[in-house]
């Protein structure tokens, strides 16, 4: 940190400083990096929907051949790795860049270098794992795609070396391990921002919800993804080095696994599922232009969720036969869990009651996020029951009751926030009609795709099988899920083409498009490199609807501001990680050694460069 | 006013259309006979058991669905943006409002909870003293059965009596899989290194499908089996056909060479006539039953003789290898096996 580097160094006024792809690629700033891990996630999003798309075709037709069981094994695997890992997580951590240090008025995150890192690693960790899927040719196999096909739940011991013997499982492993410190990296730094990083007069409780939502969500990744990524070190080493945690022949155990995994599994929907709702919960009052109904309540609840989270995780296993005592215990906390979230709605509703609600896009998906989350959230306690679940768990009910949380919910609420703050990100708000067709097109299809399959499960149909035969009785409820499929593709497509409309020729937004009271339009759209000319004192929960409930922020800095530079010792550090990643696959010690060398030299050289905040 | 009513306008509207669509699936959902492995339609006491208890919260969800969702139609369209209205007022909450929809779900979910835990209860209690042990062993991609008390054992097709408790004693002899007849119980993990167990008393004659619902591998899909529900006296008569030698027509060339055959290259892997392997299902009776290849092909000639010739073509990833048998060798092992009753 060279203190005396402050003054002499000007802040660059304008972005013509910062151009080029090598200036992305050392960026430190949390709003460029934002943006990378927003597009980023969007591109997973479309690849891991149109595994789901060739899923829906197989499954169109009974006894259908469209493609094999082996492929079809990969493309459930890896639609359900890259939405939870690759799409949603990194979507969330997209705003979680670009507008916390907005929301709680500073200058960037704590450890800029190290979200940079956290961005790189995510990126190049998703295209390990999808790099499986061409990669056969190089293990001297005759299929091109040698792709994970172990669920995404990956139970043991079908992940075995014994039962899964290609390098399949290697990829999802040793890919969900980065994955998994790209996390951990992120939600460190995001709980040091978030608690050291606001502007004066930005308590706790003046926060928005949206920062309170991703501040108990990075608490529970940096506490949930510990307990994964002990489940994978046994996996990786069962597979690599012949230990046995795992095997039974030798004393391991299979349900080892299962609560490992589900211990961090539980917890991980939350992550999912709880910046959806600070983004609502941010949304809702603006279009509402009303505060949000019971501020400390919504947030205590959120809490709350993310703690009771952990006590819930063997209601995925009823079915392994817990005993009644367990089941009993398990049932009735996932049933509580109901509770905190119901409040939550009401909260929602009461929000928009007596209000002026505008039905602009963000908006729409906010209320279409209430209207589909409550349907996830009923089939959620008829399967917290564990009698009623041991028939519905492993069925499309289950497949039901998730991606009404998951896209009704989650998926959707994402949008409410890309819709919302696309004009801070960019400067152009986003053309209305093209968001509404989206929005219809994506309501409708989602439900025609997800409702038949309540029926389909509950008339029998389990999950995670390539075919089925036409006696079964479900065929009609197929065709019908997988015409709404089809429905949210075209939604996808219209998305994308106002997404490239915007870009280039939106209206310009102006700082506050919406007339939102929180911090982040106080500034220009975009924001400044520096965000704030002058570091805010907040004064009000919601500081641009209350009469002086910010100090004033001038358009220009009255005194020059240094920015971080930008530094490519991240980026070479994450791919130090990739090569050490390869060398487990290659099963080569040189290479493992000779990546670790390179990590160690690029760790060392960050911690030394003279990198000035 | 007048605008003021046209949304519900709009609503009944979509009511006259929605509603026979739910009618039609509700008819579609009362028949179970054109749903083989449905949830709803139970025949033995813990299935029975099961849908009463989903019964009552799905009427308690349906409550939530209405209040809820009708609660957020009627808050869009009453409070939807008029230029003619004024700002709204700012309220931050309602301390009375939020202790009240706090205690509703709390008070809904004690309705819920207490008949969930006497149902887990109820059907997890253990088997009484007489019930009918089978050992249940879970294999990529089919089931054994061995029913140690009566002496015999079989593949794919469970016969068990009507109206006597029945208890599986279920293991896997590789990866984990499910037992799963939705008609009979819901499902239980068959597991390596455990073992598990189901207990349930059918009381209805008839033939009740399933499948496996743990994610086994590649023909996890394929893993699908049947429990045949006889009346007592057919069970025994069943019992012992099982236990009983089939002889040979000695008179038929063909099922002579199909018979040799078999104890040259089969008997490695399959069971004929209390002796052979165990990596395969017993083949002993196997013309006893309907189905082939873990209930996904009819047990006919034509199926039975494209299986013995391909049987990844049928089941991809299949154990069983392909051996370089001609037409004849298939025509002669079909044979055989169609007369093992």
């Amino acid at each position: 940190m060279a203190t005396t580097a402050v003054t002499d160094t000007p802040a660059p006024a304008t972005h013509e400083a910062r151009t080029g792809l090598w200036s992305w690629i050392t960026t430190t700033d949390h709003k460029r990096i934002g943006i990378l891990y927003g597009a980023t996630a969007v591109f997973f999003f479309l690849v891991g929907g149109f595994e789901a798309l060739l899923i829906r075709l197989q499954l169109a037709r009974p006894d259908n051949s469209l493609v094999s069981a082996e492929t079809f094994n990969q493309l459930f695997t890896m639609h359900g790795t890259t939405m939870v890992f690759l799409a949603i997580m990194p979507l969330s951590a997209a705003f979680f860049n670009f507008i916390i240090p907005l929301q709680i008025g500073a200058r960037d995150v704590a450890f800029p270098r190290l979200n940079a890192f956290s961005y790189w690693l995510f990126l190049l960790g998703g295209l390990f794992m999808n790099f499986s899927f061409v990669a056969g040719p190089l293990f001297g196999i005759d299929s091109l795609s040698v792709a994970p096909d172990g669920g995404w739940f990956g139970y043991a011991n079908l992940t075995s070396r014994q039962y899964s013997p290609g390098p399949n499982i290697d990829f999802w492993v040793i890919g969900l391990q980065i994955l998994g410190v790209a996390s951990l990296a992120a939600g460190f730094n995001f709980i040091t921002t978030i608690i050291n990083m606001r502007a004066p007069g930005m308590k706790m409780m003046r926060m928005p919800v949206f920062t309170w939502m991703a501040f108990v969500t990075q608490f529970i990744i940096v506490t949930a993804f510990p307990v994964i990524t002990v489940a994978l070190v046994f996996l990786t080493f069962d597979r690599l080095f012949g230990t046995t945690f795992y095997n039974v022949s030798a004393g391991g155990d299979v349900v080892l696994w299962q609560h490992l995994f589900w211990l961090f599994g539980h917890p991980e929907v939350y992550i999912l599922i709880l910046p959806s709702m600070g983004i609502v919960s941010d949304v809702l009052p603006v279009f509402s232009r009303k505060p949000l109904f019971g501020y400390a309540v919504v947030v205590y609840s959120g809490l709350l969720i993310g703690v009771m989270g952990w006590g819930v995780w063997a209601h995925h296993m009823f079915a392994s036969g817990l005993g009644p005592v367990a089941d009993s215990v398990f049932g009735a906390t996932t049933m509580l869990i109901a509770i905190p979230t119901g409040v939550k709605i009401f909260n929602w509703i009461a929000t928009m009651w007596g209000g002026q609600i505008r039905f602009a896009t963000p908006m729409l998906f906010s209320i279409g996020f209430i209207a589909m989350f409550v349907i996830g959230g009923l089939s959620g306690v008829m399967h917290a029951s564990p009698p009623a679940d041991l028939q519905q768990t492993d069925t499309y009910f289950v497949v039901a009751h998730f991606h009404y949380v998951l896209v009704g919910g989650s998926i959707m609420g994402l949008f409410a926030g890309i819709y919302y703050w696309f004009p801070k990100v960019f400067g152009r708000i986003m053309h209305e009609g093209l968001g509404k067709t989206h929005f219809w097109l994506m309501f409708i299809g989602v439900n025609l795709a997800h409702f038949p399959m309540h029926f389909s499960g509950l008339l029998g149909m389990p999950r995670r099988i390539y075919t089925y035969p036409d006696d079964l009785g479900v065929t009609r409820f197929n065709e019908i899920s997988t015409a709404g499929t089809f429905i949210i593709a075209i939604a996808m497509i219209v998305f994308v083409l106002n997404v490239i409309r915007t870009l280039r020729k939106g209206e310009p937004a102006g700082k506050n498009p919406w007339n939102s009271p929180k911090l982040e339009w106080a500034v220009s759209s975009p924001p400044p490199v520096y965000n704030f000319s002058v570091i805010p004192e907040v004064r009000s929960r919601l500081p641009l609807w209350t009469p002086n409930g910010v100090s004033e922020i001038p358009d220009e800095p009255p005194e020059p501001i240094h920015v971080p530079g930008g530094s490519f010792w991240p980026v070479l550090t994450a791919v130090g990680i990739i090569v050490l990643a390869t060398a487990g696959l290659a099963k080569s010690i040189l290479l493992a050694v000779a990546a670790g060398l390179i990590v160690a030299v690029c760790i060392f050289a960050w911690a030394f460069e003279p990198f000035e905040m | 006013m007048v605008i003021r009513h046209q949304p519900w306008k709009r609503a009944a509207r979509a009511l006259r259309f929605l509603v026979p669509v739910a009618l039609m699936l509700g008819a579609a959902a009362c028949s179970g006979d054109s749903f083989p492995q449905s949830t709803l339609h139970p025949t033995a006491d813990s299935g029975r058991a099961i849908d009463a208890l989903f019964t009552q919260i799905f009427w308690w969800a349906v409550v939530v669905f209405v209040v809820v969702e009708a609660a957020l139609v009627v808050t869009i369209v009453r409070f939807r943006a008029r230029p003619d209205r004024p700002e709204p007022r700012h309220v931050h909450g309602n301390t009375v409002a939020e202790i009240a929809w706090t205690m509703a779900p709390a008070a809904i979910l004690i309705f819920i909870a207490v008949p969930t835990i006497q149902t887990i209860f109820e059907i997890d209690g253990g088997a009484p003293d007489d019930a009918l042990q089978v050992e249940v062993i879970g294999h990529q991609w089919w089931w054994e059965f061995q029913y140690a008390d009566l002496g015999i054992s079989t593949a794919n097709e469970l016969h068990v009596p009507q109206g006597r408790p029945i208890e599986l004693v279920m293991r896997s002899a590789d990866v984990i899989h499910s037992f799963w007849i939705p008609k009979l119980h819901g499902k239980r993990d068959v597991m390596p290194g455990r073992v598990t167990r189901l207990v349930f008393t059918p009381d209805s004659v008839g033939t009740f499908a399933g499948q496996c619902a743990e994610f086994c591998g590649e023909s996890h899909a394929n893993m699908r089996m049947r429990v045949v529900v006889d009346a007592s006296t057919d069970f025994d008569a069943w019992v012992a056909q099982q236990g009983a030698t089939v002889p040979l027509d000695s008179s038929d060339a063909q099922q002579v060479a199909g018979r040799d055959l078999f104890f040259r290259t089969c008997i490695a892997c399959h069971q004929m006539d209390g002796v052979g392997g165990v990596l395969g299902p017993t083949l002993w009776h196997v013309a006893a039953r309907t189905t082939i290849a873990s209930g996904i092909l009819p047990n006919d000639s034509a199926s039975l003789a494209r299986w013995i010739g391909n049987p990844k073509g049928e089941k991809p990833g299949a154990k069983m290898p392909q051996f370089p048998l001609s037409d004849d060798d298939i025509a002669a092992l079909v044979a055989y096996l169609q007369s093992r009753r």
